[in-house]
């Protein structure tokens, strides 16, 4: 498909965002269903505990209770909360919705509270009595593989979870071979995604059909479907999910949580619907966080800078649980470890272990933000101790255009790529010369200025079926109402990426309609049947390319209906601009108002013509898309305080052909700003008896608009193979290639005074206790 | 984030407000503009059972000459000082702190007077109020009294206002130009870490230095004043005396800012604040 005509490739506003800005859009917590109840949580204050006895008579003598339940109550009704990602060796403990005779993690939920109002329930919650016996915390994953370190699960005589390994080439000769060998360990730190809307649901039961509806703010309503049966006594077919506005989720709305299934649980139990709405506390510690891993990293280089081989040795901190995709982000580090370039061999050993902390998993990059940041640290490491240009050592690296599709030590293909043209773009656009200039002046004045670079590549348009658990493509059908108008339905379910803008974009060009003829829906399972749902920047590449297939489908009907109506023959119907003509005549042409109602009313068709102008689709992707580019950074550290100024940002990105490059910008944008976030100030901290101290906004630094700088960005096009509009993802590109590049800057600032590395996040403190050690009392 | 129930009461002069505290004695909170009870409230960190609201108490926000000082109604919000031309002109270091103070809601709802009762040792307004050496005015049964600012804090959330009081009117000098305010905040509360607000008095050659955020309540950084009274104000005295900011001062410690890094953040921001002052005189 051409980048320049129509609707694909324009910059367009999102058709989404006027109800948004109005404050008239629907989230979970704006619905209210007759006779609903509210449920509120009691979680644990201990990270370790035995759970003695609860009492719960003065909770449910409380006014306006309907009903206390614990774990005796509804364990034994409820399943296991899922993990559909195991590993070969993994052990994975019971995951009950409440917890039963002990809890593991500060925030455990132990209780329900289900009373009339949201007040009530929540009054009632401090006359639960639960009598904890404190038992040994361990929440640091080195000390949890210590010989004496308390067990997070006793049952397993282990704090192993377990071990995963992805290796090829030959390691030893590399490194024997090697004029330098260069280790770094490198700690990345827990993060909380923190989505601005907590999580939260709704679940009605229907007695009479035996039915469930369960409106939930998640990202995956097809998976929740697929999964929920697992966990409540209502088989798949009779339950209808349904994502309404989701106020962000980053990753953290990729599950299926406890209090999805209580609340669907308690009201077939109660005979009455039951919301309960997540405060911003209980989302610091009972929704998923991400990162956490330590690794040992190894580099085998050659003088001129020729990387030969990395190795590396991670621990995965993965809190309590093993949540849904839980053991598996710790692969994709693993998969995407030698980045953008070549590399003869390589090994990556994880070992994930519990402690009783959250569970991670998938944010915002899911695995890749640590590859990227490991490879893109090494290269400036690599460059430092051979003395060489950080640019030069990448370009020397790279495969070349020519060499696309790429295999990877891995076993990834690499679809298309030219590393070499983005980067070249980023220092044109950064005034790379001018700007080495500055940083020259600025040190010679005794300032710490500092430029750094990341050339990222990742991997996403997740992805073709054998490499997903419950398979990789996805559902979309279209409709021609008989009006003309056209109903747009994805199994995508994009909660606030602006699918409802391409997908529009995409069927208008298509199908030769105006755009405001199209409505696009999502996110409810009775609307859109099917779906795979949105993670792993998936959605525009897969959803779009389904729905793609199904205009194609429908084409091909109407040509058909055309024919008959033209009365010409089927092969002499030429379909141009939304028009429908015998070659030839032009004049005489059929629009899709003129065809829909015929094809409808089905009184003039084709003999053996099934009436309707409807089509789905299931797109499976050949291969994943792996987007890349160069971000370019300059910051000002101040040498009193420690603090970092970015002074200039620079981003070239290449997604491939862009359907909409406001909604590429836009994704780009954001996803920055999560690293800005993890590369300055976000971290996660819970003590040593895992106690969670940055359990709200008072103590959880998020980026504010005044932290972003001014983005200069740009891309190149360098269209993928992987589907039929060439487009790759976009929606974590911004935060896997710019974390580094902002550390790379800072530790760049920092050369000049011997300081090689620092740890994320880089605070002023840390800064500072670096650049003055001798201040320290 | 649900605060547990309370009785809400909303007088409608001082002396009726003072009535009912008497009244509820301890169990009571007297709210001004919400955006330090509240939040504890929500984290039922504090249940008051009565919650007193003198948001419609008549005549507790003003900005207006008194006299040879500047009298601030204690229900005047950080945003109206932020825009008093009268303070402006008279009293810049007050007009300098504001709008350092939270974000732009914050601002709009928070008060001057509900900040201070409040103590935390993190909030801005102390070091102006302890620099300029204000009089506090606290409102109780048995009438008036004043307070100097040096008084008025306690310790950690802990003032000399006591439970049937109301702190009704802040009293500060005008100054001249030669004032400022240097915050390091807490990233993500935006509170300070170390926030030094400073008054150079060039007529009398002295200064006078109020820090918060450092210690469990805000200081006089007296080592400082003492060092500088009659100095000039070159680079040599000023870096010599910031090196004494946190002179028998036990800082704080926390995950956001080491007992180290705050003591030496005050000194580095007691630099920067007479820097600035000494450039504005």
């Amino acid at each position: 498909m051409s980048a320049a005509k129509g609707y694909f490739g324009k910059p367009m506003k999102r058709v989404e965002d006027p109800r948004l800005i109005k404050g008239i859009a629907t989230y979970v917590d704006d619905i209210t269903l007759p006779g609903m109840l509210h449920a509120a949580v009691l979680r644990s204050p201990y990270a370790h505990a035995r759970i003695n006895n609860i009492k719960a008579d003065a909770a449910k003598a409380s006014p306006g209770v309907v009903g206390v339940f614990t774990g005796a109550d509804v364990n034994d009704k409820c399943g296991l909360v899922p993990c559909a990602s195991p590993m070969p060796d993994s052990k994975i403990p019971k995951h009950t919705v409440l917890a039963s005779d002990r809890v593991y993690f500060v925030g455990h939920p132990v209780a329900v509270v289900v009373a009339v109002d949201r007040y009530a329930a929540r009054d009632a919650l401090d006359f639960v009595e639960v009598d904890y016996d404190p038992l040994p915390v361990v929440s640091d994953p080195e000390k949890a593989l210590e010989k004496d370190s308390p067990l997070t699960h006793p049952e397993f005589r282990t704090n192993v979870a377990f071990t995963w390994s992805v290796a090829n080439g030959g390691l030893d000769a590399a490194f024997k071979r090697a004029h330098r060998v260069i280790k770094q360990r490198m700690i990345h730190q827990r993060l909380t995604p923190m989505a601005i809307e907590p999580r939260g649901c709704v679940a009605s039961w229907h007695a009479g059909e035996g039915t469930l509806t369960l409106y939930t703010s998640t990202q995956i309503p097809h998976l929740v479907r697929t999964l929920l049966p697992g966990m409540i006594s209502v088989p798949e077919n009779r339950i209808r999910i349904v994502a309404p506005e989701v106020g962000g989720a980053f990753g953290s709305k990729l599950n299926l949580y406890a209090e999805e299934a209580l609340c669907s649980h308690l009201a077939q139990r109660l005979g009455a619907p039951v919301k309960w709405i997540e405060s911003r506390r209980e989302n610091a510690a009972a929704t998923i966080h991400g990162r956490d891993q330590i690794g040992e990293y190894e580099v085998a280089v050659k003088k001129d800078g020729t990387l030969l081989a990395i190795k590396s040795k991670t621990l995965a901190d993965i809190g309590a649980y093993c949540q849904l995709n839980t053991p598996a982000i710790p692969t994709l580090t693993g998969l995407m470890l030698t980045g953008c370039y070549k590399c003869k061999a390589m090994r990556m050993d994880v070992v994930g272990v519990y402690t009783h902390k959250m569970a991670t998993d998938a944010y915002r990059g899911a695995g890749r933000p640590e590859a990227t940041y490991v490879i893109e640290r090494l290269m400036d490491i690599i460059a430092d101790e051979l003395k060489l240009d950080p640019v030069k050592v990448r370009l020397k690296n790279f495969p070349k255009p020519t060499e696309f599709p790429f295999d990877t030590l891995t076993g990834l293909t690499y679809d298309s790529g030219n590393y070499q043209g983005a980067l070249k773009k980023a220092q044109q656009i950064s005034n790379w010369n001018k700007l080495t200039k500055q940083r020259d002046a600025a040190r010679k004045s005794g300032k710490l200025f500092g430029i750094g670079l990341s050339t990222y590549v990742e991997i996403c348009a997740l992805g073709p079926s054998k490499m997903m658990s419950a398979g990789g493509w996805e559902w979309g059908c279209v409709r021609i109402e008989m009006s003309g108008k056209v109903t747009v339905i994805t199994g995508a379910t994009p909660h606030g990426q602006g699918q409802e803008t391409s997908f529009a974009q995409i069927a208008a060009d298509k199908l030769g309609v105006p755009i405001e003829d199209i409505v696009v829906m999502r996110g409810d399972t009775a609307v859109a049947h099917y779906g795979r749902d949105t993670y792993g920047s998936r959605a525009t590449v897969i959803g779009g390319a389904a729905i793609l297939m199904c205009i194609d489908k429908i084409i091909a009907k109407a040509r058909k209906l055309a024919a008959h109506l033209l009365d010409t023959k089927e092969k002499s119907v030429e379909f141009r601009d939304g028009k429908f003509s015998a070659k030839g005549k032009p004049k005489k042409a059929l629009t899709w108002k003129q065809l829909a109602p015929e094809a409808y009313v089905a009184k003039n068709i084709p003999q053996n013509w099934e009436p309707g102008l409807e089509a789905s689709s299931f797109f499976e992707p050949p291969n994943c898309t792996y987007p890349f580019g160069t971000h370019i950074v300059a910051v000002e550290v101040d040498r009193d305080t420690g603090e970092v100024k970015i002074v200039k940002y620079v981003t070239v990105d290449d997604c491939g052909h862009q359907v909409n490059p406001l909604l590429v910008e836009g994704q780009l944008q954001g996803g920055i700003a999560h690293s800005i976030g993890q590369a300055l100030f976000e971290r996660t901290v819970y003590d040593e008896n895992g106690q969670l101290l940055t359990g709200e906004f008072m103590d959880y630094a998020m980026p504010r608009a005044k932290d972003i700088p001014e983005y200069l960005m740009d891309s190149t096009v360098t269209p993928s193979p992987s589907n039929p509009m060439g487009i790759k993802g976009v929606g974590e590109a911004g935060t896997i290639g710019a974390t580094p590049a902002i550390a790379n800057a800072v530790m760049d600032a920092l050369s000049p005074l011997g300081i090689r590395h620092l740890d994320l996040p880089l605070t002023p403190e840390k800064i500072w206790r670096a650049i003055a050690p001798v201040k320290v009392k | 984030m649900i605060p547990a129930a309370f009785d809400y009461l909303r007088p409608a002069t001082l002396d009726e407000a003072i009535a009912l505290l008497e009244l509820h004695g301890a169990d009571a909170k007297v709210l001004a503009g919400g955006h330090s009870l509240v939040p504890v409230m929500k984290l039922r960190l504090a249940q008051p059972k009565t919650v007193i609201d003198i948001s419609s108490v008549a005549d507790l926000s003003y900005v207006r000459e008194q006299g040879d000082k500047i009298a601030i109604g204690a229900m005047t919000t950080h945003y109206d000082i932020e825009a008093s031309p009268l303070l402006r002109d008279t009293c810049p270091l007050l007009t300098e702190l504001a709008p350092q103070i939270g974000d732009a809601q914050v601002r709009n709802r928070g008060t001057i007077g509900g900040s201070l009762v409040h103590a935390d040792p993190a909030a801005d307004w102390p070091a102006a109020i302890l620099a300029l050496d204000a009089d506090l005015e606290i409102a109780g049964s048995n009438g008036r009294r004043a307070v100097k600012a040096t008084e008025f804090f306690v310790g950690m959330m802990e003032t000399v206002v006591q439970s049937s009081e109301i702190l009704c009117e802040i009293r500060v000098p005008t100054t001249a130009r030669s004032v400022a305010y240097v915050k390091f905040a807490q990233r993500a509360s935006g509170f300070a870490i170390a926030g030094v607000a400073v008054v150079v008095d060039g007529a009398n050659k002295t200064v006078s230095v109020g820090v918060t955020g450092v210690a469990a309540r805000p200081y006089r950084a007296l080592a400082v004043e003492s060092v500088l009274r009659g100095k000039v104000l070159n680079r040599d005295a000023i870096d010599q005396a910031a090196g004494i900011a946190a002179e028998g001062v036990e800082p704080l410690d926390d995950i956001h800012a080491s007992a180290a890094f705050r003591a030496h953040l005050v000194q580095v921001n007691t630099r920067r604040a007479l820097e600035v002052a000494v450039s504005r005189g």
